[in-house]
């Protein structure tokens, strides 16, 4: 299977997710190796553009790339062209001309990776494009999952908090309905997006107000972040009614089914989407998450870049 | 077709059984033993020999499975294949006898690509090479140690090894048609 590039989930078939994350499970038994090395990358080159601060996400695709053997460099937004008032297309067209074999793209735009691709006409994988999609956080939480709840098919996963500001809640949603489990969103109507009935993968998907009435009935919780940085709208009165109302309290914890997993794709506010007891408990998935980004993007970067068809 | 069944269920039984009895022999016994398949079909086959040296021995043989895809030296000329399970034996294979298993030897490429996944693994005191066709053609300086049959062809014949574990049945062919 060759993949031309992973600008999103959408347009990925079950089957091809399956090849991706089937392929991470492999990846993640090179990790428990002596030598974490493979050799597929060997001679590739590239770079990861984050024009958006992300701190874990970089570190995880520069490991996943450099597990493969690539040679990588770190291009980011401060203190480059990009602030002296560079376009994206004439710094995205400098640094393909130094021949370099393709991308990792973050950036604040939606749309921005799909735009590099076209005038670079190099591979690029999407790390999170404005409101737009995440897929390899997306892939990585459903390997996260898989691997405690085995096949997905039929579970009733909740995605939970901030949906108005997260471009993770789109790809997860497409990546679960393709791999056949039923998801209910849950966010108070101010941090519901409109629209969200439209969004491709959302047929048949629950949306709710109602934390508590979901509750009983899931086999994965994932709790979004609340972005506090983006929180000058006034969403909701105060922390402590988000707390009440959507956070993942102690209280909220014991009434989990015993089998279900909490996840979360971090950086946490604890104490706020997510208590310290949760975050911390047996059921959460949020370091396997953490591990499983490394083993996903390694997947991710070998369909994308070493087969036949990446430019070399 | 143009294709002949060159071994027969009964001949692959047997070549299998004279490999088992020269791993050990070459091997002075079973110790220290580790045997490895090659996905997909060597995997099988691999199973099969270490089954036969521990009747045979009476100790259970270490037994895993190596995947190439990440090795291969076609990875830029072809779209990438599914990885396939490696799954080393909880000793590893430090200071072991490797006796790597696959079902047809031709250019040798999959052999060298699997002792640079070996390497990747850790050091094996020797690695063997047990093959149940050996046709052939080779491209690289690689040989066999245990050879089911040797089977002279021509490159545009084609080479088919059928297993009971994947076709139902044992059965080597060798058809007229170029690939």
């Amino acid at each position: 299977m060759h993949l031309p590039h992973l600008i999103g989930i959408e347009g990925l078939d079950r089957e091809q997710i399956t090849t991706l994350l089937d392929t991470a499970e492999e990846m993640s038994h090179v990790q428990e190796r002596e030598l974490k090395k493979l050799p597929a990358l060997r001679g590739r080159t590239i770079v990861n553009m984050f024009f958006e601060d992300s701190t874990r996400t970089k570190m995880s695709f520069d490991l996943a790339a450099k597990r493969l053997s690539a040679d990588t460099m770190a291009f980011s937004g401060k203190g480059s062209s990009t602030s002296k008032g560079e376009s994206l297309r004439d710094t995205m067209l400098t640094v393909a001309a130094m021949g370099v074999d393709g991308f990792v793209i973050r950036h604040s735009a939606s749309g921005a990776p799909k735009l590099a691709m076209d005038w670079t006409g190099l591979p690029v994988v999407n790390a999170g494009d404005g409101m737009h999609e995440h897929p390899t956080q997306a892939l990585l939480d459903a390997f996260a999952m898989r691997r405690r709840l085995g096949n997905l098919e039929g579970r009733h996963v909740a995605i939970v908090g901030d949906l108005f500001h997260s471009r993770v809640v789109r790809s997860n949603l497409i990546c679960l309905r393709e791999l056949g489990a039923d998801v209910t969103l849950v966010a108070p109507a101010t941090l519901l997006p409109t629209g969200v009935r439209d969004w491709p993968g959302a047929a048949g998907v629950t949306v709710t107000d109602d934390l508590d009435a979901v509750l009983p009935h899931v086999d994965a919780l994932m709790m979004l972040r609340v972005q506090r940085e983006r929180m000058s709208g006034g969403f909701f009165p105060s922390e402590a009614d988000y707390v009440a109302g959507w956070g993942l309290t102690r209280e909220r914890l014991r009434r989990l089914p015993d089998h279900a997993v909490v996840a979360h794709p971090g950086p946490m506010n604890r104490g706020l989407e997510i208590a310290p007891e949760a975050a911390d408990a047996a059921r959460s998935l949020i370091l396997d998450q953490v591990a499983a980004g490394v083993s996903v993007r390694m997947a991710v970067l070998f369909h994308v870049f070493a087969g036949e068809g990446s430019r070399s | 077709m143009g294709e002949r069944v060159v071994l027969g269920a009964p001949d692959v039984g047997r070549a299998l059984r004279r490999m088992a009895h020269e791993i050990i022999e070459g091997n002075k016994g079973a110790s220290g033993l580790v045997i490895l398949g090659i996905p997909t079909r060597g995997v099988a086959l691999a199973a099969r020999l270490a089954r036969l040296v521990s009747e045979v021995e009476g100790v259970d043989v270490p037994l895993g499975t190596l995947d190439i895809t990440l090795y291969r030296d076609d990875l830029r000329r072809r779209p990438t294949r599914r990885m396939e399970p490696t799954r080393i034996p909880g000793d590893g294979i430090d200071d072991k006898v490797v006796v790597l298993v696959d079902d047809v030897l031709y250019s040798g490429r999959t052999v060298r690509a699997a002792l640079d996944a070996l390497g990747d693994i850790g050091r094996p005191r020797a690695v063997r090479l047990a093959v149940l066709v050996d046709r052939g053609h080779r491209d690289l300086p690689i040989r066999a140690d245990h050879v089911g049959k040797n089977l002279p062809t021509s490159s545009s014949e084609r080479v088919s090894v059928l297993l009971d574990e994947f076709d139902g049945t044992d059965e080597v062919r060798i058809a007229k048609e170029a690939r």
